[in-house]
Parts: structure tokens; sequence; C-alpha cells
């Protein structure tokens, strides 16, 4: 599978769209393509964006009628901008029975924002997962890649205001020109 | 050190032995070893940072040049993580720190003395073998046997360990039909939850004379609470690779996929690179082994539905759609994969096989009871002290799982329910604790073996409120094609809302039995046919608590949030502290008197409670 790197400025989607065209192309002719280059431009984009959509129906020959029926079907597809750290929060059996609503409440308030929304510095985006599977440390957060055990309301906070510093050091290193 | 070195391109059956004894016999195989967990789980609790450690610590010493470092897949007991075998005697140890492994190294590796704090206290005695902790000692680890001792992202650790002899086995001296025959014997069943003859599936797909077939992993394990698939993806993938690779010639397929889940990334990566190394080296390829045999397998990702694990939803998302299912029969072996003969089945039945193929199917049938063979992994989670993976013969007992393996609650409260089977199983009581852990004993009992997810949940858990998330589960997962199932589960949510919220009537619990019989009976796949069962079998085992709810609008765990009372006891000191908190102004008090909670005004938010320091608040 073809590896998608993050665009690290976000701003350029127009270099973005020629980069998902040869994507698209590279899968053109493999069975079931789809589903695989919509992941691919999740992952470039952050977000399905509408003019992708409308490439990669042209390209692959699927009606756009298709293309947004299976975007929407998946969790994973976004037709809206996400944040820099995509928050979930886990709310599979084991988690559940450990206080992972009360984590959910607790990250709303912090965040200001309801399950779906994105904070309005565009850091943040709070959703929902059903099991990361690692119900042995429940209950968990995700963020991003990361996973955050035996999470606390209380811990919510300092969770927060890590991954703000963590975009601070790298804003600075970039300053730089590191 | 690198065992990888000895490694080379295989061009047949004797090769493969070669390259086996030529690894058995290196000095890198052979010499002492540090094994750290490099599971999801330890990896979240910082197993990296102490594999860092061991790496300078090591070296400072001198002994990086004799000990080696094993970064293993998931050992089990992920709740005491990071933990850290040490091979020379089998020493366990628990919770260890970067700051610890200086102990370690010199008090242990160098003076010999096992660093006493760090073990696993069992009843107040310190045991530090890993093989004599009940944990390890009351398990069967046959589908776990690599999990723990190799290093999942080197296929040289794998076939030193035996691996690929059973695909050897089976390409050079059994027809497809005897590799059929071999697991049909074993009896083993499919581990995704059904339960369903394995033998018996490949015996279908095999018959067809379709020239085109596939072979199907399902590793989309979206059963909330298991992660049994996960360890095996992650802790010894290529025993999966084998699997398929046996099923693909016994069914006389070439392609395979693996549909693994989005949730994992882990896993992904670290199957992506056995699928690389099986391929670098000829154990899958174009004429595998010399035999004319050629098989290719590619990982096709999901995009988070939880209904993709039904298997004809998984193969129309392959297929690039909406993963919706689709009626059957025509079943899989028949018409799957773009309308050819496909095959289908879980990580932990693909990871059987070669075990069975290398023991011979009639000694893999000796393990487990008359119906049910061999070993099954589960996931033990919920309010028990060790929670993990574990895994026992077919039919071991519920409570040998919770107490003596999982060393029972790890609150001070009593055993109330295990849930087994996820949205499409049930809850054990107390009372049927001696429950032999099988397909039809489950069944007896309204709950399925499922997946194997096990979670235990004590007394503070409100079995009307585990009936409502299963619901908003199902609800909330349903694909939406079948009315019976998008339509039938959000009435019955509708429901149990109410009976949560205190304005339930006894006639819903008849209402909800009536539903539930609907939607088993007409949805179209299993995540609709079985959607009801955690209702069911929470009406079967607890209807006391749904009478509770609806008649004395009362919810014994106090769960519930709109049954719950708040009330502050003579022991307030009137501080004011939590009346300042009250978002909603409910509680009145002057300064030093006893304060008063207005119920009607009450939210239950708790922020009274979380605030108060003197214990003078109470909810029930």
């Amino acid at each position: 599978m073809a590896k998608v790197e993050k665009c690290s400025c976000g701003n350029d989607e127009e270099g973005l769209l020629d980069r998902l065209e040869e994507i698209i192309i590279s899968f053109k002719d493999k069975p079931g393509a789809l589903i695989p280059v919509l992941q691919a431009t999740q992952s470039l984009f952050g977000y399905i964006p509408q003019e992708a959509i409308l490439k990669i129906s042209e390209i692959l020959n699927e009606p756009l009628q298709k293309v947004y029926g299976v975007i929407t079907f998946y969790s994973f597809f976004s037709l809206k901008p996400r944040g820099k750290f995509l928050i979930r929060v886990c709310l599979g059996t084991a988690c559940y029975v450990q206080g992972a609503n009360e984590i959910l409440t607790a990250l709303k308030q912090q965040l200001s924002i309801e399950i779906g929304e994105t904070s309005p510095d565009k850091l943040f985006t709070l959703d929902v997962g059903r099991c990361f599977g690692a119900c042995g440390l429940a209950p968990i957060i995700m963020v991003n890649d990361d996973v955050h055990q035996w999470v606390k309301p209380t811990d919510v906070k300092k969770i927060i205001s890590s991954y703000k510093k963590q975009k601070e050091v790298k804003q600075e290193e970039e300053k730089n020109g590191y | 050190m690198d065992i990888n070195k000895y490694m080379q391109f295989i061009k047949n059956a004797e090769e493969l032995q070669a390259v086996r004894n030529t690894l058995l016999k290196s000095k890198e195989y052979n010499s002492e070893k540090v094994f750290i967990c490099a599971g999801g789980g330890c990896i979240a609790s910082g197993s990296m940072k102490i594999k860092d450690a061991f790496v300078s610590q090591l070296a400072n010493s001198k002994l990086n040049e004799t000990i080696d470092i094993m970064e293993t897949g998931c050992l089990g007991p992920c709740a005491i993580g990071p933990v850290v075998v040490i091979g020379k005697d089998d020493t366990f140890y628990q919770k260890v720190r970067a700051q610890d492994v200086k102990d370690i190294v010199e008090q242990h590796l160098i003076a010999g003395i096992v660093v006493e704090k760090l073990l696993h206290p069992v009843d107040e005695q310190k045991i530090s073998k890993k093989s004599e902790l009940p944990f390890f000692k009351n398990q069967d680890k046959q589908v776990l046997r690599n999990c723990g001792k190799i290093n999942p992202t080197k296929i040289s650790d794998y076939i030193a360990a035996g691996g690929y002899q059973a695909l050897s086995k089976v390409l050079s001296s059994m027809t497809s039909e005897q590799a059929v025959q071999e697991v049909t014997v074993s009896g083993l069943r499919g581990r995704g939850g059904a339960g369903f003859p394995t033998g018996t599936k490949w015996s279908f797909a095999r018959k067809s004379q379709d020239k085109e077939k596939y072979i199907l992993c399902n590793a989309d394990e979206g059963d909330p609470g298991a992660f049994m698939d996960r360890s095996i993806l992650e802790g010894d993938p290529h025993s999966i690779i084998e699997g398929m690779a046996i099923g693909a010639y016994a069914i006389g397929s070439s392609i395979g996929y693996v549909y693994v889940r989005a949730e994992y990334p882990l896993a992904i990566e670290r199957l992506q690179i056995a699928i690389d190394q099986a391929q670098e080296f000829g154990l899958i390829g174009n004429n595998i082994l010399g035999t004319g045999f050629n098989f290719d397998l590619e990982i096709r990702k999901g995009s988070g539905a939880f209904v993709c694990g039904e298997e004809t939803a998984l193969i129309t998302s392959i297929e690039g759609n909406r993963g919706e299912p689709r009626p059957r029969p025509p079943f899989p072996a028949e018409k799957g994969l773009w309308n050819k003969p496909t095959v289908l089945n879980n990580v932990e039945t693909f990871s059987n096989i070669p075990l069975l193929i290398t023991k011979g199917g009639a000694q893999f049938a000796e393990t487990g009871t008359e119906k049910s063979k061999g070993t099954k992994i589960f996931a033990l989670a919920g309010t028990i002290k060790i929670s993990g993976l574990v895994e026992v013969p077919v039919g071991t007992p519920l409570r040998k799982l919770v107490y003596d393996i999982g060393g029972g609650i790890s609150t001070n409260k009593k055993y109330k329910a295990a849930q087994i089977g996820g949205p499409s199983g049930g809850c054990i009581p107390a009372e049927h604790l001696d429950v032999p852990l099988d397909y039809e004993s489950l069944n007896k009992l309204g709950a399925i073996m499922g997946s194997g997810g096990l979670i235990v949940m004590d007394e503070s858990s409100c079995m009307v409120d585990v009936a409502r998330f299963f619901l908003e589960f199902v609800q909330d997962e349903s694909c939406g094609k079948c009315v019976p199932c998008r339509e039938g589960t959000a009435r019955m949510k509708q429901i149990v809302d109410r009976i949560c919220e205190g304005k339930g009537e006894m006639k819903d619990i008849e209402e909800l039995e009536k539903l539930a019989a609907t939607v088993t009976n007409a949805s179209l796949c299993g995540l609709g046919q079985t959607a009801p069962n955690p209702v069911l079998s929470t009406l079967r085992h607890f209807r006391e608590e749904y009478i509770e709810h609806i008649r004395d609008k009362k919810c014994r765990t106090a769960v519930c949030k709109e049954l719950i009372v708040f009330e502050i006891l003579n022991v307030c000191n009137g501080c004011q502290a939590c009346k300042k908190v009250c978002p909603v102004e409910a509680i009145h008090g002057e300064k030093k008197q006893h304060h008063i909670i207005n119920t009607d005004l009450c939210i239950r938010c708790g922020l009274c409670l979380s605030t108060c320091k003197f214990d003078a608040i109470v909810k029930y």
C-alpha cells in the first residue's frame, strides 16, 4: 500500500491534490480500490475535501453518489477538517464499566466542544471509539496514535496541556530552523 | 544481535530445516536473554523506555555482548505491565520503571540476587518464577505459544521456534483433501464467535470447481472487550500467515487478504513486516518451497465500522463498498469475494492451524470438551486484579479464569457478573461461576463464547445500564440496511432508556421481550440477530433489577443518574464548599449550619460529592 506522509504545512491543498492524483492512478486497476484511496486521502489531507471526491470519482470511474456513500458509512472518514490531535475516548465495555463516560464529560468541559467537533484553535477534535483493544488498561483514551491508560477525569487537563505544549515546542523548533 | 543474518531465500523443505538447524545452533540463539513485553498494553505503559534503559545499562556493565534483549509480543498480564522476564532463571518482574533497570542489571544479572520489590505478590508471598505464578501456571498456552518468547518482527525467531514447518509438511506430504481432513478430524471450530466447524467450511470451498478462490482473515476484532486477535497480530503474525497459506493450499486458492481494523496501527505495522519477510525468504509468493504452490497475501485496512466483522459485510467492504451485509445463502464458500468461492476465518482460528497440523488432528482433539476442541484465548478485563490475555482449554470453568488466573475482583466488592461475547453475548451471574466455557454450556445460559472478551463486573455495575450500553452500541453500529435491526434496536433502547430514567412501566419488560424476538428472528445478519442478547440475558439473570427500576424507581448501584438521590448527612459542618460548586444552586444552608440539597433542582452531577472533604455527602 502506498505510504502517504502527512503534510506538515497544512495549507497547500493544491500540491496535495496533485499528489492525490498520482495515488489514485497507482490504485486505478486494483480491484476494490475505492477504500484504500479514501484512506490515503484522509491521511493526506486530514479529511476528505470536495475536490478530492470529484477527482476520485472521475479517475476511478465511480459515481459520486457511491463515493459519498462509502465516505459517510465509515467512521474513519471525515468530510470536515479535523484538529491536529484527534482525541478518541474509548466507550468499549471495559472502559465504560470503569468510568469512561465521566472522562468524556470532563473532556467536553475542558475543550468546550461536543463529540465530533473541533476546538476553535484547530488543535483538538473530540470523538468516541468502540474499543481499541487495550481493555487491560481501562479506561483509556487515544490521542492520535498514543494510548493514555487508567485515565481519571482529573487527568484530562494535564493530558490536553501536554499536547498543547508539544505543538508549541514544534513551532519553536520550526522557527529556529530545525 | 541479529539472527536474521542466518536467513536466506528458502527453496525447499530441506533448506527450511537447514536454516532452522543453523539458527538453533547459532551463538545468538543460545545467548542469555532478557524478555521485554512489547505488546500494545506494555508499550502504552512505557516498555520502550525500559528497553532503552536495558540497552544502556547492559552496555555500561559490558554485558551487551553476552545478554540479548528480546522485544516480544504480549505476555498476558497487561494490568501489571510493563513486564520483564529474565530468561536464565525465568524470573518475572512486574510494573518495571526505567529507574528499576539498574537494579535488575546490577543486582540480578551480575550478582545473581532477585530484585524482590519488582516481584508479583501472591497472597503476601513473593514468587519469582513466571512458571510458578498462578496467572501462568493455570494456563495452557498453545496458540499463544510464541507470544512473549519471540520477536514478532523477526522471521528467524519464528523459524527457530518451528515456524513454517507445518506449511512445509502440508505442501510436501499432503493432498489438499488430506489437509482439509486433518482440520476436520481436529474438531476445530471458528474462534470468531459462531463456532462453525472449520474443516466443514474448508471442504465446501475445496469442492468448488472454480479456478479463482479467495482466503480471507477476519482481523476486524470489533467486540468491545476483546483483544486476543490484536495480540496475535502483534505478537506472532507469522502464525497467521502460515495458517492462511495452509488454508489456501487446502481449498485451492492463491490469493489471500487480511482485513485488519484501522484501530490497530501496531498490528498492521507488524503484520506488514511479517508479510514482507515471508515474501523475501520464499515462504509466500510463487513456487513456495519448490512445490509449485503460489500464494500472495495483502492487508486491507478497515475504516471503522463494527458491522464489517460480519463475513458478508467484510467481503462487501473489501470490494470497495459500504460494508453492508448480504443475505446468506449463498454462503461465501460458494459465492464470496467478487462472487468467487471464499473462506473466511478469524485470526485465532488461522493461528490454530499450524499447531494442529504439527500435532496432528487427532492429538489436537485431545484437548477440550467433547464438542469443542482445543484451547481458547480470553481477554480478561473489568474489575479483575490481573486483566490481560489468557489461554485455557475449552471447557475450563469461569471461576478458574476469574479467581485462579485473574486473581479475583480488584475492588473490595463482590463478583456480580461476567459479560462474555460482547454485544452478541450475555452476562453470567455468580450462581453460574462454575459454568464450563464451551460453546454449548454458554448458549444454555443465554451467553455466547463469542470471540472471547470477558468483562468482569463487581456489585457497582447496574445490569440495566449494561443492557442500555450494549443497545446503544448496536444502535450506533447497525448499518441500517434491514428494518428489524435498525428500528427494533432503536425501540428497545427507547424502552431501556425510559426504565433507567425511572419512567418505565411493568409492561415494558414484556414489550422488550416481544421486540427482542422480532429482532432476533427477522434481522439480516448476525449483528441484528444477536443484538437483543445482552437485554435478554440481563432480564433472565437480573430481572429483579429491572423491576426495582420500574416499580421502586431505584437503581441499587446508583449508576442510573435520574434515580440517584444525593443527601447531606449530619456530619456537615457548613463549610459551604458544596454550595459554591453546585452549578444549579440546589444546595442551601447558612455558614456553619447543616446544608440541604433540593432534590427537585439537583441535576445529579456529583460535583458536591467530589468536593466535600468531610465525607458528609452520600448518594444512593
